[in-house]
């Protein structure tokens, strides 16, 4: 092993509880983390997250210095590289106390594998400040309806980073079942994979795209016309596959927050 | 284990087979089809236990605690073992493993051997180190047996045949047998039991696996449905037990919690039909347990991987692993496929050989989820994507590891952040007017459409404008 493995930590160790303790304070300022994809290609969701945030009274704060949670570098082995972009995150949103961010691989990256790369407590400590969009206005605000109205068949596809690593399973239902004029359609298997996986898409495509498909033939199933997510990437995986396929045109991919958002 | 050796194993070779390994699916639908059900199947019955997350987190601690007095505990399994008659033998590897059946074989002038199942003989390739002595081994398990007639390998820990239809079945005991074709599931049944009777009776040894040995009693465990491991174990003069040394528990009061974990998780049975205590030899006859490290305490070094010794191969990672489910048990190259194969076949087979592995997975989770012994598989298959990329393996690439630098740097910083996102959209605008996309792009676009950039810039440029 090399000297980078001294920072080998077993793993379950850090699986770190969210740091929502003392909990939020009206007035308190919270910190928007948009993961960099979301950033450049799907500006709206952070512009949707930002709305609803002030709607409900939050002062929101967008670290301009911000950039990625080292994910991509992380989940491919190369934790040495990760490890100076996880640092300079951490850097940037250490005196932030309450850090939101649309995506709920992103939200797991900080806060259950940061320690992994670098164990240290500043590291570990600002990771644990990070929460997922829903996960915040749920159980931190209590809200669970934001007031929007979305006339659309709707389905909900589960981030298996969001679902395993942060137990993310309740909060986007709730909020969603709450939009009115909105018809929550079940997605079959809601559990399953839908095969993208980072590097994984592109490393292993034919395996990604077979498993994609598996996903695209539920949505199909549930009878939605938008497919929605509290992770972007999915959404983009999936929704390049929708474009793909004939008899999925009339499907969009849609992050949650802007449904969230709508019409409010 | 030399490479030598490693020539005997079929199946596909990771990644760059003609049929892609793991890259591409190729598994059977019959394969996919039914450990998806298992699957489904498993998730009910756990959901109807409350404390089912209870016996989970019994069964790690247990194993915990194993793992760490194995010293002890294995010593004090062969003095109680040995005390009932049984001869204990230790072998550090594979070689040295069948060295000593072959030893017993010869002084016991065995012409052919029943196996039960066991995965520990598919790692030290017995079925053919006894060929090649002139000794027949016939597997009467009938998954085993069926995958042996067939020439093939398991494709699954469990259910060796999962990619083999009744209809499939039926034609290979037409030609291989020679019996009439049927794809009833009765009639291949009483097919292959015909079949195997008479070969119990005439072998010279059994051979088994073994599921638990339990250190404060000697007893060891060996769980099955079909009968046929009570047979085996029982009806010739001797009995060869092999064991990995993981298996050892330290009380038969821990025995049960396992059982119920086993057979659940296995195959959704509240029990397996059959489960043997083997309490030393059976009067007349003589009984060898032959304990195998085998790249065992090599993982018990690794801080990050030891956890997958827990491994009661149970087969449900398999089942709910969706790589698994589209590539089939072969494309993982050696004899542990699917989530739990892609941690400890590194160990065994070395990073040389086997680095890839890790990478086999969307990192979904689902083999976590659902391992009876709470096996962080997911964590433990990013820490050896680490070492893989880090250690002589496949998956080091001087390439990759510049581009990820490069990436590093980019990310260092606001200013060369923008710089490198703009220098991306140009990229991702052009690219559809390329004629054909080379490497990971052309991956992405096989199947996929790329996002396109907005006209209208940035979330960071409109927060800027906004807050002017
Ligand atoms: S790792 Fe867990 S789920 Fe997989 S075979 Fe072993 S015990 Fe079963």
């Amino acid at each position: 092993m090399n000297e980078s493995s001294s920072a080998h930590v077993a793993p379950g160790v850090h699986r770190a509880p969210r740091q929502d303790d003392p909990p939020y304070q009206r007035g308190e300022p919270v910190a928007l983390f948009i993961p960099c994809y979301v950033d450049q290609f799907f500006p709206t969701i952070g512009q949707a997250c930002a709305k609803l945030l002030e709607k409900f009274g939050v002062p929101v704060v967008f670290p301009d210095r911000q950039t990625c949670c080292g994910q991509p570098a992380f989940n491919s082995g190369y934790w040495d590289e990760a490890r100076p972009v996880i640092q300079h995150f951490c850097e940037v949103f250490a005196d932030q106390r309450w850090i939101v961010s649309p995506s709920g691989s992103c939200t797991a990256m900080a806060r259950v594998f940061f320690g992994h790369v670098d164990p240290s407590p500043q590291v570990v400590e600002v990771g644990r400040r990070v929460f997922e969009l829903t996960e915040f206005l749920v159980d931190i605000l209590g809200i669970e309806d934001t007031g929007a109205t979305f006339a659309e068949k709707v389905t909900l596809h589960s981030g298996c980073h969001g679902r395993r690593e942060l137990g993310l399973v309740e909060t986007p239902l709730r909020l969603l079942r709450n939009v009115k004029q909105l018809e929550y359609c079940e997605l079959p298997n809601i559990e399953e994979c839908c095969g993208f996986g980072g590097t994984f898409s592109v490393k292993m495509p034919g395996t990604s795209l077979a498993m994609g498909a598996t996903k695209v033939d539920c949505i199909l199933r549930s009878g939605a016309n938008v497919v929605t997510s509290v992770d972007v990437s999915c959404l983009m995986h999936i929704g390049g596959i929708l474009k793909r396929n004939e008899q999925a045109q009339h499907i969009r991919a849609m992050h949650i927050a802007e449904i969230l958002a709508a019409g409010v | 284990m030399n490479d030598d050796k490693a020539k005997h194993l079929s199946g596909a070779e990771f990644w760059t087979d003609q049929t892609h390994g793991l890259c591409e699916p190729h598994g059977s639908p019959s394969l996919a089809a039914s450990a998806e059900r298992s699957s489904k199947h498993n998730r009910q019955i756990a959901a109807e236990i409350p404390y089912f997350e209870s016996w989970r987190e019994q069964a790690n601690a247990i194993k915990r605690y194993a793992l760490m007095n194995l010293d002890k505990l294995l010593v004090e399994f062969e003095r109680n073992m040995a005390a009932k008659g049984a001869e204990v033998l230790w072998a550090a590897d594979a070689e040295e493993a069948n060295r000593h059946v072959l030893r017993i074989a010869r002084e016991h002038q065995v012409r052919s051997v029943v196996k039960s199942k066991s995965m520990v003989t598919e790692e030290m390739e017995l079925n053919h180190v006894l060929e090649q002595e002139g000794i027949r081994p016939i597997e009467t398990d009938l998954g085993e047996y069926i995958v042996q007639l067939a020439g093939q390998r398991p494709v699954h820990i469990v259910t060796p045949a999962l990619h083999m239809s009744a209809e499939d079945v039926g034609k290979l005991f037409a030609e291989k047998l020679g019996e009439p074709f049927s794809a009833e599931h009765q009639r291949l049944t009483d097919i292959a039991r015909r079949h195997l009777r008479e070969e119990y009776l005439r072998a010279g040894m059994g051979v088994s696996g073994c599921n638990f040995a339990v250190a404060d009693t000697g007893t060891m465990v060996v769980v099955e449905n079909e009968g046929n491991a009570g047979l085996s174990t029982s009806v010739p003069p001797v009995h060869v037990a092999l064991m990995g040394v993981e298996k050892v528990i330290p009380s038969i009061r821990h025995l049960p919690v396992f059982l119920n974990l086993l057979a659940r998780s296995g195959t959704g049975q509240k029990l397996t039909t059959y489960t043997h205590l083997i309490h030393g030899p059976l009067p007349g006859k003589k009984l060898y347990v032959i304990i195998i490290d085998n790249g065992r305490t090599n993982i018990l070094k690794d801080p990050a991987a030891w956890q997958s010794l827990f491994c009661i191969r149970c087969g449900a990672c398999l089942n709910a692993c969706p790589v698994y489910r589209r590539t089939g048990g072969w494309a993982y190259g050696w004899v542990y496929p699917g989530p739990i194969g892609a941690i400890i076949t590194p160990h065994y087979l070395g990073f040389e050989r086997a680095g890839e592995l890790p990478f086999a997975s969307s990192l979904c989770g689902a083999c976590g989820e659902v391992c009876p012994v709470k096996i962080d598989i997911p964590h433990q298959l990013v820490h050896l994507r680490h070492r893989a990329v880090n250690e002589p393996s496949p998956m080091r690439s001087p390439l990759e590891r510049l581009m990820w630098r490069s990436w590093a740097w980019m990310m260092k910083g606001p200013r060369r952040y923008a710089l490198t996102m703009w220098a991306v959209k140009i990229g991702i605008r052009m690219a559809k007017f390329l004629p054909w996309h080379p490497g990971k792009l052309g991956a992405w676009t096989r199947g996929r459409e790329l996002p396109q950039p907005p006209a209208a810039g940035s979330f960071r440029g409109w927060w800027r404008k906004k807050n002017k």
